[in-house]
């Protein structure tokens, strides 16, 4: 496959005696929605933290768009394109739901030494930010302070904040964590609507959305990648299936 | 802010037009202690505002801050010790040097967090305490008279007692105006961001430390400016206003009238000086009633005065 | 050359001294997480009650003794009554209220004893020189206080390594919901530890009481001294206070002894002996702010939380 927007090789990360990311190699293609399984303890949040710099990587590459941004901090990563959603819901708790959007947009729109005018009053940032929250849904709830919001609503802003960036690809960690069965359905549907605008990595427990979602699975093992393939072709890996989805009854039902 | 019509807008109203009346009241009634007095409160309040500007909006909990009413004061008394008397240069001076202190503070310390923030903080304020202690030139321990204010080129008198007062009052409300700009700029809500969630804010694209540093600097500055004005005050300036216990006062100060509050710093310096005043012509003894009144106010009114006042709008 | 062991000896004599007082403030730190301002001040209650028993009671001893057993109490007293509450606040909180804690015990030992110093004398068998290398005398009280220092050092150090509270501080210092997990009275266990901290400051306080002048005051430069010792060291470790204090100590008292020297090379005499005291008290915060700009943490972080 050519032109991988995201190429990630030999990547290392150790912790102590621990190995959490192990000679990890993975491509990701402009356009794809790649799902990122494996189970509890694969080292799957660190793998997103060294892609999206909150993690320094022990060795190892990662290039993003044509650039090595191994080295690059989190926010140099942002300004290229990538932006992240966390498992741990991690808004700013104080501030209303737009404000969590608005300061996305503004981070990708010129400098903030800008110390005199109402940032509140820049239409086309506001504008921005409203977009995004209407495409989570959530237009409705922007002048409420983000502690007021429900899980699922606080889920689907922290997806808004993400794309309030304008971001080429989302890293996407659980974002289905936590929610009742209505609220999944509704951020699959809304996953599907945005893989069609933007590359996407997810990183997800929720089988059936996984495998309904992806375009291409990743299967990571302490740390390491043991598949990369299409979703049916993992559903048939006798490895997988051994390390993983063994014990598993998901894959036989969800067709 | 809300524009409406609550107890707190109209406590802030009478404390603004107080403070503007004061002189007048002063000169009716003859009682010249209470313009020194307020004078010296409205200083201090300029400090707090500065303080509660990284404090209560950046999260950074500086517990060196007095370093600035040094640097400030010192810059004013040593240039006119050395013959410089002309404000125009006397008062950049005191800017520029806590500006330049603030950046290389800042730089170092922002690189700790939490209560080793505090602690190279209050270090490096000890340190500019003992500098000024071992400047033999200067005074040392005992301190710089300065004899003669700046001259503004007959511009203001500072040596008049009501045109200082009402120099220092414009100071303090350009510092609140300019606070109150900050907060709602681009810059600001990049600041309070940071305080709320630093991961978040560097994930999102912003280069958290840059914009805390660039926001110690700009306070740092409303300091020393305040410190300029103290020294001019009190004619004289001594290594004593950057001890770590003036430092603790400021934060006092800031945490009694409402951290993260834009007048609350105001309200709290009036009532922290006014206390201190009173307790000390009733006993010599005040640190007795302050000390445990303090330990009180933190167990149980959090968010200061100012948050006292907002709830009261409903209740 | 003599003199430079006696200096030596100086430093590490204060070094103890620190020790003691940032070993306390350190395991309060460390286990609950507490900013103790206030420490300082149980410092100078420690110097001023044995200065009072002492002369009551008309014996040095006794009134070591009893000044001891006095600040224990009260720092238990205090924790119970006041700092409890203040467990599991922001430190900014802590810093406030053992702030207004300073206020209070300054003013109450003014309207108690006076704005004027109190002096603790030496008995007679403390006050004679004893010498300890050919040609080099040294104050027995100083060797004293060393002596007296390296075994409480080395008894803290046995109950926090070998003991079962021990273990318990240690536990504590790393991991905060663990003690409670294991069903152990924290809140009995934080209010003998800050006890015992508080008799750490108050033997610190009473064993430099003789040398310097029992006075209102003395226990806030070296409370950040103790501060800068235990941020040096990592919050929460002991080896990490005791290293730094010493070398603390060390810092403090040559760079007194020699500083004024080595300046009247630069300085005119009377500017260096002004600069020297500034400088050598500068090299303590240079140093701590050194250690903090290259290992935030200091030098021993007890753990990473």
């Amino acid at each position: 496959m050519a032109d991988p927007l995201l190429s990630v090789k030999n990547l290392s990360r150790r912790f102590g005696g621990i190995v959490a990311t192990d000679d990890l190699s993975l491509d990701v293609v402009r356009g794809e929605l790649h799902a990122i399984i494996g189970p509890n303890g694969a080292g799957k949040t660190t793998l997103i933290s060294q892609l999206t710099g909150q993690l320094q990587p022990n060795s190892g590459s990662i290039h993003f768009a044509g650039r090595d941004v191994t080295r690059l901090p989190a926010y140099r990563r942002s300004a290229l394109g990538l932006a992240r959603s966390f498992q741990i819901t991690s808004l700013l708790k104080d501030f209303t739901a737009i404000d969590n959007v608005a300061l996305a947009a503004q981070a990708h729109d010129g400098h903030s030494f800008r110390f005199w005018g109402n940032a509140r009053k820049e239409l086309h940032l506001r504008k921005a930010a409203m977009a995004a929250m209407e495409r989570v849904g959530l237009g409705q709830r922007a002048e409420s302070i983000v502690s007021e919001l429900s899980h699922g609503e606080q889920r689907e802003l922290e997806l808004a904040v993400a794309l309030a960036s304008k971001p080429q690809m989302l890293v996407l960690d659980e974002p289905m964590a936590g929610l009742g069965v209505t609220e999944s359905a509704r951020m699959v549907k809304l996953l599907r609507e945005l893989r069609r605008e933007v590359t996407i990595v997810l990183v997800e427990h929720d089988m059936d959305a996984v495998f309904a979602l992806a375009d291409r699975i990743t299967v990571l093992v302490y740390g390491r990648v043991i598949a990369c393939d299409v979703p049916a072709a993992i559903r048939q890996n006798p490895e997988v299936r051994r390390a993983y989805l063994g014990d598993q009854q998901v894959v036989t039902h969800h067709g | 802010m809300t524009v409406m019509f609550n107890v707190r807008s109209v406590v802030w109203a009478l404390v603004i037009v107080s403070l503007m009346l004061l002189p007048l009241y002063s000169s009716v009634s003859g009682n010249i202690f209470i313009l020194t007095l307020f004078t010296r409160i409205v200083i201090f309040a300029l400090a707090a505002v500065s303080l509660n500007l990284i404090m209560g909006y950046g999260g950074m909990m500086s517990f060196g801050h007095a370093a600035y009413l040094g640097i400030g004061g010192y810059a004013v008394g040593i240039l006119a010790y050395e013959g410089i008397g002309s404000g125009f240069i006397q008062w950049p001076v005191a800017l520029l040097a806590s500006a330049l202190f603030a950046l290389v503070i800042g730089a170092l310390s922002l690189r700790t967090r939490g209560v080793y923030f505090i602690m190279i903080t209050l270090a490096f304020a000890q340190m500019a305490y003992y500098i000024a202690s071992g400047m033999a030139r200067y005074g040392g321990d005992d301190g710089l008279t300065i004899y003669k204010r700046s001259d503004f080129g007959g511009l203001i008198n500072l040596s008049d007692r009501t045109q200082f007062y009402y120099v220092c009052l414009a100071c303090l409300f350009g510092g609140i105006y300019l606070v109150w700009r900050i907060v709602n700029s681009r810059f600001g809500l990049v600041v309070q961001g940071v305080r709320s969630n630093e991961q978040r804010m560097e994930a999102i694209g912003f280069h958290a430390n840059r914009y805390r540093l660039v926001c110690f600097v700009i306070s740092g500055m409303m300091c020393g400016l305040a410190g300029a004005l103290l020294a001019t005050n009190t004619d004289f300036v001594s290594p004593s206003i950057m001890y770590w216990t003036r430092s603790g006062d400021l934060m006092v100060m800031v945490i009694l009238g409402g951290i993260g509050s834009l007048f609350g710093p105001v309200i709290g310096t009036i009532l922290f000086l006014v206390l201190e005043e009173s307790l000390s012509q009733v006993t010599e003894f005040s640190g007795i009633i302050i000390g445990p009144l303090l330990l009180l106010i933190v167990l149980f009114a959090r968010g200061g005065i100012d948050g006292w006042l907002g709830r009261l709008r409903r209740g | 050359m003599l003199l430079v062991v006696e200096q030596l000896l100086n430093g590490l004599q204060f070094g103890l001294l620190l020790f003691l007082l940032a070993a306390g403030l350190t395991l309060v730190f460390g286990i609950m997480d507490f900013v103790n301002l206030a420490h300082g001040s149980l410092y100078m209650m420690g110097a001023y009650f044995a200065a009072t028993f002492a002369a009551w009671t008309g014996s040095f001893i006794i009134g070591i003794v009893l000044a001891l057993g006095a600040t224990l109490l009260l720092g238990m007293v205090l924790e119970y009554v006041a700092l409890r509450h203040l467990y599991g606040r922001d430190h900014l909180d802590q810093v406030l209220g053992t702030f207004g804690l300073i206020l209070f015990f300054n003013d109450a030992v003014r309207l108690i004893w006076g704005p004027a110093g109190l002096s603790l004398p030496l008995p007679a068998w403390l006050t004679v020189p004893i010498q300890i290398v050919p040609g080099v005398f040294y104050p027995s009280y100083r060797l004293a206080i060393i002596a007296v220092s390296l075994v409480v050092a080395a008894l803290l150090y046995l109950v926090v390594m070998r003991t079962r509270v021990g273990m318990l501080i240690r536990a504590g210092a790393s991991n905060r919901e663990m003690i409670g997990a294991l069903g152990i009275n924290i809140r009995l266990l934080f209010t003998l530890v800050f006890g015992l901290g508080a008799a750490l400051a108050g033997l610190a306080g009473l064993m430099q009481a003789p040398i310097l002048t029992v006075q209102i005051g003395m226990g806030e430069n070296i409370l950040i001294l103790a501060f800068v010792i235990i941020v040096i060291g990592g919050i929460g470790s002991i080896r990490g206070a005791f290293l730094a204090a010493i070398f603390v100590g060390m810092i403090d008292t040559l760079g007194r002894a020699y500083a004024p020297d080595l300046l009247r090379h630069l300085l005119s005499p009377t500017a260096a002996s002004t600069a020297a005291p500034a400088l050598s008290s500068m090299l303590i915060y240079l140093l701590m702010a050194i250690v903090l700009v290259v290992r935030p943490e200091g030098l021993f972080p007890a753990s990473k939380r």
